[in-house]
């Protein structure tokens, strides 16, 4: 059911657009679509970059759709201002701090490690180490064999301190 | 007059469900042989009652009846016939109206097939069947009703979105669905043992094919829903980590790991807490995954909070017996003996490394989906996308993906690693030999590519070894090796043929991802471009129209080394109910991969906007769940022959002991 739910977010997405489009004037183009021609910058590496940072800021208005592939028009106007921040000499983590400092950590698709987030980074390990300790116990040996499982258990003793008590009690009658 | 009846039929389901419910149950407690035996009948006349219901539904669809207030709501008569019947379950009252049907079928199924069952286990497992049905159907009857009427009638509907008009996603759904549903036996089955304190390896051999039956749905419908993101969302993306798909990854991973376990306790008697808590957690994540989908909790927090009808009622289901299962199984999981010790060098302790690392894969992107949710509860907006699971999951899958082939080739309670790295010695060249390759070819890609490559290598030859080995390929003569094959289990080349699909996908997987390339350009008619060996001259686009749309059909003439190979023809289209623009990628493919061009927006110059990606291997993602798919179906051969008539089985001469 993804599917359904995705596409009604991105069809609604694109029925916003395609309206206000359509309002405006009847020709119109249809919406955007993702990267456009226009936006690429001349410079290879820059673009690398920008391509980069771009997949892991979040188009706030999709559903969790990275402004790289998104074709609303907020995500231009972000692929837009990315680009202008590298061409403006701005290294990766100051782009992204200037998006962070603008729109929160909401902006980011890989969140950062703090106080409402730790579970999210520490939750995998305290699995996997609680897995393979419940895992552990499997290979362990029962210990039936063991010389220690011929000792009462705690019931036993209260039960045989009992029936010591009562032969007392007999005998202490006759 | 055929609505009201299937209305009508729904509430009787309700009550049929509440009789199989209560009746068998009380059936057990009482040693009455006659109310046990109630759940049967009562069973197929749920499935009977609910096809009823499903069909006038699907009547009002096909004969585009807008009296009805779902029918307009979601379909127009103009759509083709296919989309006007996938529009029943393209909506949300129609589906979870498909959700119960199928439930109920299920549970016809125990009905029908299980007269193998002992009485008691039948009656428990049919009781707790109809326990998750009344539940759904109460959903339905009081918030999600298809049936409502709409007074007066509008002339024509509203349509169903056109990018779901598509035939791979009109039955991605009921595939889905019967996924998540097929799970619920699982569960049935752990609750019944649970209540009854036991559970032996006759358990196992029945739930092993509802859960693999379960699982082959859910491979193949999210496998259809990747197809479909992949060819109609227009680049190439297949998977995005979206909540909507983790919702329906998380039970595929753990009912991943309960068909392992549930292996190991039908051969070996071991596991049994592990697998009956897996059968829990893989339906409770089903339940969650409907829960997510369905409440659109996804969307906002809010939005949940505005009109929590819906949400609540599933949540409330979802944490009844999600809940209930897992007291159940705190209560009495102590009950369960543990039989079959083994070494953790050994098929067991393999299969151990499996559940350990899905289990913790599953919790990976279940904290990955909720956090967020969780986040936004208390006011804070954070995002979790694909660079988390990229990081967490996919450092999980490299130690699974070096263990698949060593599991099928260790013995039962303590194998031999030492020979089975002899065994896959040729495995390991070709691996390395592949990632070598890979390096080779493309040295710039991440490093992950030649690594991934060389893992799905890994796997795939691993899968041809393990058969061959059982055979003992090298020790016997020719015509020998192939008799031997061909008296192989079923299941042993289900496992095998399985192995090798996840090894194709994974291969599939690294090469798409590391080695994509791309072109974003604007193109006048006349105008050439090159991407990976092709040559792409662009002829110019024209208006066109079908049923329900208008559209602009690009067309590019494609050649390869001065030849002409195909003609791609990407299209803009903008449907008419509801007016809504599409685009239809043209993609072309061969052995190395897909050429895929989208065609985008015109320009004031007469030029027009053109994407050019090429994914090498990107078809061999789907070819291996198709695959896996597969190797499930033989794998259910064996098995239902093997339940069906077990008294049946005489050992045949000459057979090679398989395990």
């Amino acid at each position: 059911m993804y599917g359904l739910m995705r596409a009604g977010l991105r069809a609604a997405i694109r029925a916003a657009v395609a309206g206000v489009a359509l309002a405006a004037s009847p020709l119109a183009p249809l919406p955007a679509h993702a990267v456009q021609p226009d936006e690429i910058l001349s410079d290879p590496a820059l673009e690398a970059r920008a391509r980069t940072i771009s997949s892991g800021l979040r188009c706030l208005v999709c559903q969790n759709q990275s402004i790289d592939d998104s074709d609303a028009p907020l995500a231009r106007d972000l692929r837009v201002l990315v680009r202008e921040r590298l061409t403006a000499g701005d290294s990766d983590d100051q782009v992204r701090d200037y998006l962070v400092a603008r729109y929160g950590d909401f902006v980011l698709l890989k969140p950062p490690f703090n106080a409402r987030t730790f579970l999210l980074w520490v939750l995998p390990a305290l699995t996997l180490a609680l897995a393979v300790w419940s895992a552990r116990s499997l290979f362990r040996k029962p210990a039936t064999a063991s010389p220690t499982s011929n000792a009462l258990t705690g019931d036993e003793e209260a039960r045989l301190a009992e029936v010591l008590k009562r032969t007392d009690e007999g005998r202490a009658g006759d | 007059m055929m609505i009201e009846l299937g209305h009508f039929a729904l509430i009787l389901a309700l009550w049929v469900a509440v009789v199989q419910m209560v009746v068998p149950a009380m059936g057990v407690r009482m040693r009455d042989e006659r109310m046990m035996t109630l759940a049967v009948p009562a069973a197929l006349t749920q499935v009977v009652l609910l096809l009823v219901a499903f069909m006038a539904l699907t009547q009002a669809y096909v004969t585009s009846d807008f009296s009805v207030l779902n029918v307009a709501e979601n379909s127009h008569s103009t759509k083709p016939l296919i989309y006007k019947i996938s529009g029943v379950w393209g909506n949300h009252e129609g589906s979870m109206l498909l959700w119960v049907l199928i439930l109920a079928l299920f549970g016809a199924a125990v009905a029908v097939f299980g007269n193998n069952l002992p009485e008691t286990l039948k009656a428990r497992v049919l009781s707790v069947q109809a326990a998750i049905s009344v539940a759904f159907c109460l959903f339905i009857v009081f918030t999600s009703n298809p049936f409502e009427r709409l007074d007066p009638a509008p002339i024509d509907g509203n349509g169903l979105n056109p990018i779901l008009q598509d035939p791979a996603l009109a039955f991605h759904p009921p595939f889905l669905y019967a996924g998540y549903v097929g799970f619920s036996m699982a569960f049935s089955f752990a609750i019944a043992a649970l209540i009854e304190g036991r559970m032996d390896a006759a358990w196992a051999r029945w739930v092993r094919p509802w859960t693999l039956a379960a699982w082959m749905c859910l491979t193949i419908g999210i496998a259809m829903g990747s197809w479909w993101a992949y060819y109609e969302l227009g680049w190439g993306g297949w998977w995005f980590w979206d909540p909507v798909e983790n919702a329906s990854f998380m039970p595929w991973l753990s009912g991943t790991a309960l068909l392992h376990t549930a292996l190991v306790m039908e051969k070996r008697d071991a596991l049994k807490v592990w697998t009956v808590l897996l059968a829990i957690l893989t339906f409770s994540l089903s339940l969650m995954g409907t829960f997510l989908v369905r409440s659109g909790v996804l969307s906002s927090v809010h939005a949940f909070a505005v009109d929590p009808a819906r949400g609540s009622f599933i949540l409330a289901i979802m944490v009844l017996f999600t809940g209930g299962g897992l007291a159940l199984f705190a209560a009495r999981a102590g009950s369960l003996r543990q039989g079959g010790l083994f070494a953790p060098i050994s098929r067991e302790g393999s299969l151990v490394l499996n559940n350990v690392l899905l289990t913790v894969a599953t919790a990976t992107v279940l904290v990955g989906t909720l956090n967020p949710l969780a986040a936004e509860a208390l006011g804070y907006k954070m995002s979790v996308g694909a660079p988390y699971f990229n990081m967490t999951f996919v450092p999980l899958m490299i130690p699974l993906l070096l263990a698949v082939p060593y599991g099928p080739l260790l013995a039962w309670k303590r194998g031999d690693i030492a020979g089975a790295s002899q065994r896959l010695f040729a495995a390991m060249i070709i691996a390395v030999a592949g990632a070598v390759v890979t390096l080779a070819v493309a040295s710039d890609g991440p490093l992950l590519g030649p690594l991934g490559v060389g893992l799905g290598l890994w796997v795939m030859a691993g899968a041809v070894i393990d058969p061959l080995s059982r055979a003992r390929v090298g020790a016997v003569a020719s015509d020998e090796l192939v008799r031997r094959l061909r008296s192989l289990p079923r299941s042993a080349w289900g496992t095998a043929l399985a192995h090798f699909g996840l090894g194709l996908a994974v291969v599939g997987i690294a090469a798409t991802s590391g080695y994509k390339s791309e072109r974003i350009l604007v193109m006048k008619p006349g105008d050439r471009v090159e991407i990976a060996g092709y040559e792409l001259a662009f002829a110019g686009a024209a208006p066109g129209s079908g049923p329900n749309y208008t559209e602009q059909v690009g067309r590019f003439d494609v050649m390869r080394g001065g030849r002409t190979v195909t003609s791609l023809a990407p299209a803009k289209r903008l449907y008419d109910a509801p007016p809504m623009p599409t685009t239809e990628s043209g993609i072309h493919n061969s052995w190395r991969g897909d050429l895929y061009v989208v065609l985008g927006d015109p320009q004031a110059d007469g030029g027009w906007t053109v994407r050019l990606y090429f994914h090498p291997f990107v078809r061999f993602i789907w070819i291996g769940a198709l695959i896996m798919f597969i190797g499930g179906g033989v794998s259910l051969l064996d098995r239902r022959l093997r339940v069906g008539a077990p008294q049946r089985a005489k050992p045949r001469s000459g057979a090679v002991p398989a395990e």
